[in-house]
C-alpha cells in the first residue's frame, strides 16, 4: 500500500537531510507508528505521503502509484484516497462541526443530498452525535479532533495519516481518539501516525518504526516507545 | 448549487477587502475608458480618411492673364492624365458665388471681395489621393498656372492631432493597465491570505485546483467587467456631454461619432478588462496557492 525507496528528503539551507536512504514497506490494513524525538524526520514522511513536500532521492508509491512522479494536476485526485488528522485540527472556525465535514465532500463535487446523508453517519460514528451545529469553539478539544477524524474519514479513504493527533489533548481524551482510529483501521484503512506519545503506543501494541537524525532504527511489529 | 457556492464566494471575497475592490474597479474603468476612447478615434480617423479622400481635391488656380488656347490645353491634359479621376472648371464667377455662400454669416468679408478679384481654377480629383506630388510636379510650371494646393495637407493636420491624442490615450491606457494589474495581483493576494484556512483544507481534502482557484479569478473578473461597464459609462457621457454638446461645433468638421461604433467599445472593454484580471489573477495564484 505505501511503498518508500531509499528516500533522501533535505530541506533547503538545512544542514543534514530529515530523512536519509529510508525505505519502508507499510501493507494495506496496517496500523503503524512513526516515532521518534522532534526533528526527527517522522512529519516529513506524512508530508511525503501527501505530496506536500517531495524527496531528493528515492521513490514514494502509495497505492501503487508513484507519488514523486506524479503531475501536479493529479494530486487533488490522489489526495481523495488519503484522510488526514493533525494536531492542531485544522477546522473552518466559521463553520459548525457538520459544516466541517460537509465541506469536505463540497469541494470534491459532492451534492447537498449526499452530504445530509453520510455525515450524520460519520458524526455518529466518531461519537458526536447530537452536535453537529456546535462551531469549533463550542467544543472541547477532543471533539474538535473527532470532527476532523470525521472529516477525514467521510471519503472513505483507504489511507488515514494522523500526525500527532494527540498532541494537543490530554491522556484520557487522547485513548478516546486512538479507540477511534483503531476502530476506523478495523474497516480497512490503513491507518499510520505519527507521534511521541509513549503511553499511547505502548497500550496500542501495534507496528512501530522509529527514526532518529532522519534514519530508520527500529521496526518492530507489536513494539512499544521504547 | 456549486455555481452558487462560488458565486457567493466572489461576493463576499469582493465586500470583505471593499476598498482595495473600489481602488480595482476605478483603475480598471479609467485604463479601460481611455483605451476605448483610443480605439473610438482609430475608427474616426479611419472613417475620416475615407470619407474627405474621396471629396478632397487639388486645386490648380490659374494666373489672371491666362489666355484661352493655354487654358484649354491645360483641361485637355488634365483630363487625358491617367492620375485624374475627375476635372471642374470653376470660374471667376463660380468662386464668387461659392465664397459667397461660405462666408454669408460675415458679410463684411464679402463686400470685401468683388467679383472677378477671385482667381479661377481647375478642381482636380485624383484617383489616388497620395499621389498628389507626382501630379504638383506636372503641372506647376506650365503656362497660365499660378498655385497648386493640396486640400489633403489641411486634413493631415487633423489626422495628426487626432493621431497624437490616440497615442496620449493608448499611453495612459496602458500605465493605468500596470497600476490596474497591480492592483489586482495585491487583491488576490490579500483574499488568498485571508482564506489560508479554507484553502488548507480544501487542498487536504482533494479539492481540484480550478474549484480552489475559481472564486479568486472570479472576484478579479467581476471587478475587470464592472470597470469595463463604467468605463463604458465614461465614453457614453462623454459622447453625450462633450461631442454632442460643448464640442459640437467642432465636431461638425468631423465626421459624426455613431452610437453603434461606442457599443462595439463595451464589449471590447469587457473582453480587456476580463483578459487582463483573470490572467493577472490567475499567474498571482499560481505563486500564492502552490499545490
Amino acid at each position: 500500500m505505501i511503498q518508500l525507496e531509499h528516500v533522501t528528503k533535505t530541506y533547503p539551507k538545512a544542514s543534514r537531510p530529515s530523512l536519509d536512504e529510508v525505505s519502508v514497506g507499510i501493507e494495506k490494513g496496517e496500523f503503524v507508528f512513526f516515532i521518534g524525538p522532534s526533528g526527527s524526520g517522522k512529519s516529513t514522511i506524512i508530508k511525503l505521503l501527501l505530496h506536500e513536500v517531495t524527496p531528493n532521492r528515492g521513490r514514494v508509491h502509495v497505492n501503487g502509484r508513484d507519488v514523486t512522479a506524479m503531475r501536479s494536476w493529479k494530486i487533488p485526485a490522489f489526495r481523495r484516497q488519503i484522510g488526514c488528522v493533525f494536531q492542531d485540527f485544522r477546522l473552518l472556525p466559521n463553520r459548525t462541526a457538520y459544516e466541517n465535514v460537509a465541506f469536505a465532500l463540497e469541494v470534491i463535487g459532492k451534492t447537498k443530498a449526499v452530504a445530509r446523508r453520510v455525515v450524520p453517519e460519520v458524526l455518529e460514528l466518531v461519537g458526536l452525535g447530537g452536535k453537529e451545529h456546535r462551531y469549533p469553539h463550542e467544543l472541547s478539544g477532543g471533539e474538535q479532533q473527532r470532527v476532523a477524524v470525521a472529516r477525514a474519514f467521510v471519503n472513505r479513504p483507504l489511507i488515514l495519516l494522523a500526525d500527532e493527533p494527540t498532541g494537543n489533548l490530554d491522556p484520557d481524551t487522547s485513548i478516546e481518539i486512538m479507540r477511534l482510529l483503531d476502530r476506523i483501521n478495523r474497516t480497512g484503512t490503513t491507518v499510520v501516525m505519527v507521534t511521541h506519545d509513549s503511553n499511547i503506543v505502548n497500550q496500542m501494541r501495534r507496528r512501530v518504526i522509529e527514526i532518529e537524525s532522519g534514519r530508520i532504527v527500529r521496526d518492530q511489529a507489536r513494539g512499544v516507545y521504547g | 448549487m456549486r455555481l452558487k457556492y462560488v458565486m457567493s464566494e466572489v461576493m463576499v471575497g469582493l465586500w470583505r477587502n471593499v476598498t482595495m475592490t473600489v481602488a480595482m474597479i476605478i483603475t480598471m474603468a479609467v485604463s479601460l475608458t481611455m483605451l476605448g476612447a483610443s480605439g473610438l478615434i482609430y475608427a474616426q480617423v479611419k472613417d475620416m480618411k475615407a470619407y474627405y479622400y474621396d471629396k478632397i481635391e487639388v486645386a490648380i488656380f490659374l494666373k489672371p492673364e491666362i489666355t484661352d488656347d493655354q487654358r484649354s490645353s491645360l483641361e485637355g491634359s488634365l483630363k487625358s492624365d491617367p492620375l485624374v479621376r475627375e476635372v471642374i472648371y470653376e470660374s471667376k464667377d463660380e468662386a464668387f458665388k461659392k465664397f459667397q455662400t461660405m462666408f454669408s454669416d460675415v458679410p463684411a468679408v464679402v463686400d470685401a471681395v468683388k467679383p472677378g478679384q477671385l482667381p479661377e481654377s481647375f478642381r482636380v480629383g485624383l484617383k489616388n489621393p497620395e499621389q498628389y506630388q507626382q501630379v504638383r510636379e506636372a503641372y506647376v510650371g506650365k503656362d497660365g498656372v499660378d498655385q497648386i494646393i493640396d486640400q489633403r495637407n489641411l486634413l493631415e493636420k487633423i489626422f495628426n492631432i487626432l493621431g497624437s491624442v490616440q497615442t496620449m490615450a493608448l499611453v495612459a491606457a496602458s500605465v493605468m493597465a500596470i497600476a490596474a494589474l497591480l492592483l489586482v495581483g495585491n487583491t488576490i493576494q490579500v483574499a488568498a491570505y485571508s482564506k489560508r484556512r479554507e484553502v488548507a483544507v480544501m487542498k487536504l481534502v482533494g479539492a481540484s485546483n480550478w474549484f480552489i482557484q475559481a472564486p479568486f479569478v472570479l472576484e478579479a473578473v467581476v471587478a475587470g467587467i464592472l470597470g469595463a461597464i463604467i468605463g463604458f459609462g465614461a465614453l457614453a457621457l462623454g459622447k453625450v456631454l462633450l461631442l454632442d454638446g460643448s464640442l459640437s461645433e467642432l465636431t461638425d468638421l468631423l465626421t459624426p461619432l455613431s452610437w453603434s461604433k461606442v457599443l462595439v467599445m463595451l464589449p471590447l472593454m469587457a473582453l480587456a478588462g476580463t483578459l487582463v484580471s483573470s490572467i493577472t489573477a490567475w499567474v498571482t495564484l499560481r505563486f500564492y496557492l502552490r499545490v
